[in-house]
């Protein structure tokens, strides 16, 4: 059994959630899904919030990249959908790594597939030649 | 003189905001001026997501938020000027500015949108003992020589206050390798977003202190260290709670000030709690044709609001310049304008003295737990089908009710479990509530305890 306490940020309530995780004898060894309750919670968000922060927490990455030849130093880049939370220092080492010639533009792919997570990063600011 | 219609104090998103929503009103002579080299303002140095949530329907970043506005403004063929800075406003309404490419310039308007924004309280309004090193940045300028200038400002960091732009940057500081090692915060409470704790110090195992602050700093040449301390009830430190932090950075988020100076020195009414121009229904300061939105007016939590509010002031302004003063108000000409200054803000309260103007204006109070509305009062004659009233509470509040009283009479009463500082909250007002209250002279909106 494993217990974990999260605040949801579903809304500024910011309910104190207590979700614990128990893996029953059936389902061990098998796929090993446990069976999730979350306590503390005030409506049915806080409850799939919990579950996902459990199951498969995931955020979209936004950075920056350097621009060579740009009216400005740095390009904000963002992953273009949300990632595994255990991969964004993986994603961000990638990031810290890329550097485009300017022009660039919103939509830009700098990085196809960000620390194999299928997920691309894309440049979320226009920074055009100096 | 150079003349327009319309000017437009600042190209962030209230400036762009209220530009699009005038040229969509009718006005057709704008003009925007900008003191940066790009349209788009703050928002340009705020590359996380989490923007347009309310406006677009989806979760964007900064510099995307700001890209829509500035498609739209390109788009409809509004002229802007960047590098432009203004130095004066004037009763008449001839702005000063200056640039490079034009040298000195007297603009004079018929109609000018404040939108100039806010900046951060800096070091030396907080009174924090120690040494002057280098390492010391407010939150924001961090922000924009990480973000936008490539400049790493340290490695080892200590937080002071948990503002939204301190926890961004406890983030963002981290994904960029430093180490942060405490956010400390002077209330009890935080006055950042609940969203921002989670994504940007949990994540990341990062500690809020709250009821903490920086009794010391060292380091001659660089920070080498700070000093917290845990403080009491009346927010001074308790002798003994010290705790030393060793660290080469201290990033302070300490709260945000509306940049009020060319507002102030044209004469416009002020409230000392917003630290904005005092505005009625429209938005309109107390100087005729002169219209405020955005963070000078208020400090909001999320520029989602912002853009709303900028909307109406552009729609208001074209308006003016449309039909004039006498018509925006929906009276005949001499009848008493109802200017913001009906319900001006003298101490701590928004309330204070009486409605001056007879019947037209309806002063609009906050009082237990509401820290302020804008607008400061209402015009029920030609007032919008409904106007939002915005606010802050004074503190953290469980199991209140926000209420709303016309003329000490109970009319609306909406039960929230938890309010917060950092929040903004906003009650609705529909013109067609005011028709059974033809001599309303005040509104009040006050938070309630359950019973």
């Amino acid at each position: 059994m494993e217990v974990r306490e999260l605040t949801c940020i579903g809304c500024p309530l910011g309910c104190s959630l207590t979700v614990t995780m128990e893996w029953d004898k059936t389902g061990e060894g098998t796929d090993g899904v446990p069976v999730i309750t979350v306590t503390g919670n005030t409506c049915p968000r806080g409850e799939a919030y919990a579950r996902k922060e459990v199951t498969d927490p995931t955020r979209i990455v936004t950075s920056s990249v350097t621009v060579t030849g740009g009216t400005i130093a740095k390009a904000s880049v963002k992953t273009a959908s949300d990632i595994p939370k255990g991969k964004i220092f993986a994603c961000m080492e990638e990031i810290r790594n890329v550097s485009v010639a300017a022009p660039v533009h919103i939509g830009d792919v700098v990085i196809e597939n960000c620390a194999g997570t299928g997920v691309a990063v894309v440049v979320t600011k226009d920074v055009e030649l100096a | 003189m150079i003349q327009h219609d319309i000017v437009i104090i600042g190209g962030g998103p209230a400036g762009l905001a209220a530009a699009a929503a005038a040229k969509k009103g009718g006005a057709d002579d704008i003009l925007i001026l900008e003191r940066d080299g790009v349209l788009g303002g703050i928002l340009n140095q705020c590359i996380h997501n989490g923007f347009g949530l309310h406006t677009f329907k989806e979760e964007l970043t900064g510099p995307e938020y700001a890209s829509r506005f500035i498609k739209i403004v390109k788009e409809l063929g509004i002229p802007y000027q960047l590098n432009s800075m203004v130095i004066d406003i004037n009763k008449e309404k001839e702005i000063t500015v200056v640039s490079r490419e034009n040298g000195l310039q007297v603009i004079k308007a018929k109609s000018i949108i404040l939108a100039m924004g806010c900046r951060e309280r800096p070091r030396g309004a907080l009174n924090i003992p120690g040494y002057r090193p280098a390492g010391i940045y407010t939150a924001g300028t961090a922000q924009r020589l990480v973000n936008i200038e490539g400049h790493m400002v340290g490695k080892e960091v200590v937080i002071l206050g948990s503002g939204d732009i301190g926890l961004i940057m406890a983030r963002r500081m981290t994904l960029e390798g430093a180490k942060v090692k405490v956010v400390a915060e002077l209330m009890p409470y935080s006055g950042g977003l609940k969203r921002n704790i989670v994504q940007c110090l949990d994540d990341f195992g990062i500690p809020l202190k709250l009821s903490h602050t920086v009794v010391n700093i060292e380091g001659k040449g660089r920070v080498t260290g700070i000093t917290l301390a845990e403080v009491g009830p009346d927010r001074k430190p308790i002798p003994g709670t010290e705790e030393h932090y060793s660290c080469d950075t201290l990033l302070l988020s300490c709260g945000l000030i509306p940049e009020n100076e060319l507002t102030r020195n044209m004469g416009v009414s002020m409230n000392p709690v917003t630290s904005g121009p005092m505005v009625n229904d429209r938005l309109e300061t107390d100087t005729e044709g002169v219209f405020a939105c955005g963070n000078v007016l208020h400090v909001h939590d999320l520029v989602d609001y912002v853009s709303e509010e900028a909307a109406l002031a552009g729609q208001n302004a074209a308006k003016y310049i449309l039909y004039g003063a006498s018509k925006t108000s929906g009276n005949g000409a001499d009848a008493p304008r109802c200017s913001a200054d009906a319900g001006i803000c003298t101490g701590g309260s928004n309330g204070g003295t009486e409605s001056s103007s007879a019947g037209a204006c309806v002063a609009i109070r906050a009082e237990n737990g509401v820290r302020y509305t804008v607008p400061q009062s209402l015009d029920p004659a030609a007032m919008a089908e409904k106007i939002t009233v915005r606010f802050r509470v004074a503190d953290v509040y469980k199991d209140r009710s926000i209420c709303v009283y016309y003329d000490g009479k109970l009319i609306s009463k909406k039960k929230k479990r938890v309010l917060a500082p950092g929040e903004m909250e906003q009650v609705v007002i529909l013109k067609s509530s005011l028709a059974e209250y033809p001599d309303l002279k005040e509104i009040t909106i006050r938070t309630e305890e359950e019973s």
